[in-house]
């Protein structure tokens, strides 16, 4: 029963894809050409003007497009043309130097706010101010005091995705169940014994749900970050592909970002299954 | 002094409540077990039962008093004094052997994998649970569970084992194997244990003392039952004792009316000299025997069948 549920969700999103396909082929088809203009005003004016090609790129010019970028996307043409694959190098690399930050800080933080009433209590006034800012409203101050514009892209990461995991560390350790705690306790483990053995492994898939939380915004921020802090990664990409008026490289950043998207969620989603525990 | 391997001494437990008062749960409870002895304690809910096990374990702290074992008060929880949890407690991420194991690194810091393990598989094996060392808890049924519970309370070789309603959440079956086993085990290992039970039959098969607690808040120890029964009695003849039917109603007629009434009538109660109750025996309190009891309360037992 499941392989045929399987089967027919496959068929329906193939069949939905195609229509989609379909849809966008048809609504981007080249119109007549209507008017007649003298050869230098249509070489100016370009194909859209003389042939009636629609301004918004079809499928298979995408398509087209794409493979060219697959066939090669570790090219280097300078600054403003490097191939898909090292802007999105760059951005994955910033994404994961400033979620690493986040982790080192967030996670032994959490512990702390979960494990002391006292830490929860004094901090709460400060996460509840720090944790609604856009992460973006910290651009101009990071610039101003790291005065290095990848640094600050990385800062920027750091803050966003510190959040999630620092509140749902501190949930995850003060919701361990009291009879586990209890345990430990008539069993004369340690605090740091305690902390490894009974409430990580009690906390860890609320922790790793945070941290899958933290990553999905990390990487919906680097792109805008990207955008403004400007030179390289696919945020860049986007932007300078959008001053070249390249619609098509637009669609494939976007369908790429999309991807990437999807695979870190994926790779937390099975380190949360790893940790996971049935009760 | 030294038959009394744990001494309560008058402990009490109060909490505040918002109107800057408090709620006595209970105060001045004396209570003492001898090496060796099987202790149950029987109350209705509410009267402190489960605080008196937690601040025997060292898991709550009295408002008042102090509890020695083995001549020394104690301080908090320690490795001399397991208990077996009423939800089990087993950690859901380790195996049994893993639950097992903990305890046994817990109170032997420096033995290595091999010891630790060789040690575990004793007490796994001791309860019965040969076999299924690999299996999470997730996969074991309540009383599996609840014998990993006691197997990893066992592991650390306590002086004391306290039990807080330890199978309550089983079913009668698998409760009355258990029962078996905690009975044979504490009568081969000579284990002193201070259980919770709400169960009478559970508290007669399986103690030497009963304790009986009257109705919270503001409880105290009433009586300690003595359980007349031989120390070798078994749980398909225990009906069939004769003292049987005499502790059992003394039990129930103390827990139906008497926790309630209590306070009320018996005005020179010392906490400190509780009376000791031996059921059937020629000092006994209460005025009837099993036999007679028993058919004088139930006149319609007597009466010859007419339904088949």
């Amino acid at each position: 029963m499941t392989a045929s549920l399987r089967i027919r969700a496959a068929v329906v999103s193939i069949a939905l894809f195609a229509a989609f396909l379909g849809i966008w082929h048809l609504a981007t088809r080249p119109t007549a050409a209507t008017t007649t203009m003298s050869p230098e005003y249509a070489k100016l004016m370009g194909l859209t003007a003389t042939q009636g090609k629609s301004a918004m790129p079809g499928p298979l010019d995408v398509g087209a497009k794409l493979w060219e970028h697959l066939r090669q996307p570790f090219y280097d043409n300078g600054p403003n043309d490097k191939g898909l694959g090292i802007q999105l190098g760059y951005s994955i690399a910033r994404v994961g130097l400033g979620y690493l930050l986040a982790v080192i800080v967030a996670i032994p933080l959490g512990f702390l706010i979960g494990m002391s009433p006292l830490i929860s209590k004094a901090l709460d006034p400060f996460i509840q101010v720090l944790k609604p800012i856009s992460p973006l409203a910290w651009m101009p101050l990071a610039l101003y005091t790291i005065k290095d514009s990848s640094i600050s892209a990385i800062f920027v990461i750091f803050i966003c995705s510190v959040w999630p995991m620092l509140l749902n560390t501190a949930f995850g350790v003060a919701a361990v169940r009291k009879e586990w705690i209890n345990v430990a306790r008539t069993l004369e483990v340690g605090t740091v014994r305690r902390a490894f053995t009974v409430i990580l492994p009690a906390a860890a898939p609320t922790i790793l749900t945070g941290m899958r939380i933290s990553i999905g915004i990390a990487w919906l921020v680097i792109v805008a970050a990207e955008m403004l802090v400007g030179g390289t990664g696919i945020g860049y990409f986007v932007w300078n592909e959008w001053n070249n008026l390249s619609i098509t490289n637009v669609i494939i950043a976007i369908l790429m970002i999309g991807i990437v998207g999807m695979l870190l969620d994926q790779i937390l989603a099975r380190f949360t299954r790893m940790v996971t525990f049935p009760e | 002094m030294t038959d009394k391997f744990i001494s309560i001494e008058g402990i009490a437990r109060r909490y505040p409540d918002a109107g800057g008062g408090g709620t006595t749960i209970f105060e001045n409870l004396w209570l003492s077990m001898k090496r060796g002895e099987f202790g149950c304690v029987i109350g209705h809910s509410g009267c402190g039962k489960t605080t008196v096990l937690n601040i025997l374990a060292g898991l709550d702290e009295p408002s008042e008093g102090a509890v020695i074992v083995d001549g020394q008060a104690i301080e908090g929880t320690s490795l001399d004094r397991a208990v077996i949890f009423q939800s089990h407690a087993l950690l859901p991420w380790r195996t049994v052997l893993g639950n097992v194991a903990y305890a046994v690194t817990s109170k032997w810091r420096n033995w290595d994998r091999v010891k630790v393990k060789a040690h575990a598989q004793k007490f796994i094996d001791l309860v019965g649970l040969t076999g299924s060392e690999h299996k999470r808890p997730s996969e074991l049924s309540g009383g599996m569970k609840q014998r990993v519970g006691i197997a990893r309370a066992l592991s650390i070789t306590p002086k004391i084992m306290l039990m807080d309603e330890p199978f309550s959440a089983l079913d009668a079956l698998t409760r009355g194997t258990l029962q078996d086993e905690v009975r044979r085990i504490c009568l081969e290992t000579g284990q002193t244990a201070f259980m919770i039970t709400h169960d009478v039959d559970e508290a007669i098969y399986l103690a030497d003392k009963i304790f009986l607690m009257t109705n919270g808040p503001g409880a105290v120890l009433a009586e300690i039952v003595e359980n007349p029964l031989p120390k070798d009695r078994g749980r398909i003849d225990l009906h069939r004792h004769p003292l049987y039917y005499a502790v059992r109603n003394h039990i129930v007629d103390f827990l139906v009316s008497r926790s309630k009434t209590f306070a009320a009538t018996v005005t020179d109660h010392d906490p400190r000299n509780v009376p000791v109750v031996r059921p059937g025996k020629p000092e006994l309190i209460v005025t009837s025997t099993g036999e007679d009891f028993t058919e004088a309360s139930w006149p319609g037992l007597a009466r010859p069948s007419t339904s088949s």
